[in-house]
């Protein structure tokens, strides 16, 4: 079950208002994309919390309806 | 049985497991045969690397493969646990195993061998 490229977009930016996220479709399928998001959000926290936040963001979609999402995530530098 | 009666049983065996080997990977299929792209990658890091790992196939059960994602809090598999510590899935074992982190931390944990 894919998800729109401009859905998850929304997703990402309801959530990380302030962020920088440019998002890649990997296979054109909808359903494998790489996500960077550069967001304050992030600052002091390891990479596995970090993704944790994306994956919140995402609202239970990863894993299910969204198969693939290489994640990149830093804190602006 | 419900899902809320058999995540506590999936959690305990996952406890247990992490407790009982230093390196485990939960993924799909097993490390000869990995059933999925993003868990053969982490198999051949973990390979290439020479670590001695403990793979668990979560396609072997549902609860299995419903727990470990409760248990981390992390929705997608493979997940890699060094000495009970939940270190990642694919991307971030790349990223570590890319800028070195990753041989630092399997070396302090003593897990590498010299």
């Amino acid at each position: 079950m894919p998800i729109a490229q401009g859905d998850l977009e929304k997703l990402l930016r309801d959530a990380f208002p302030d962020g920088e996220i440019r998002i890649e479709d990997l296979a054109g399928d909808g359903d494998h994309y790489r996500a960077k998001i550069v967001s304050s959000a992030f600052a002091g926290l390891g990479r596995v919390r970090q993704h944790q936040l994306v994956y919140a963001a995402l609202k239970g979609r990863m894993g299910g309806e969204l198969h693939a999402l290489a994640l990149e995530t830093a804190a602006p530098s | 049985m419900t899902q809320e009666t058999e995540a506590p049983l999936a959690h305990e065996f996952i406890a247990k497991t992490v407790a009982d080997h230093p390196v485990v990977l939960f993924m799909k299929g097993t490390p000869e045969q990995p059933g999925c792209g993003f868990s053969a990658v982490v198999v051949q890091i973990l390979d290439h690397m020479g670590v001695d790992f403990t793979g668990v196939n979560v396609l072997q059960s549902d609860a299995l493969r419903q727990g470990v994602k409760s248990y981390s809090d992390w929705p997608t598999i493979p997940q890699l646990y060094v000495k009970g510590e939940f270190v990642g899935g694919c991307d971030i074992v790349r990223e570590m195993f890319q800028n070195g982190e990753l041989k630092t931390l399997l070396a302090e944990q003593g897990v590498l061998a010299a």
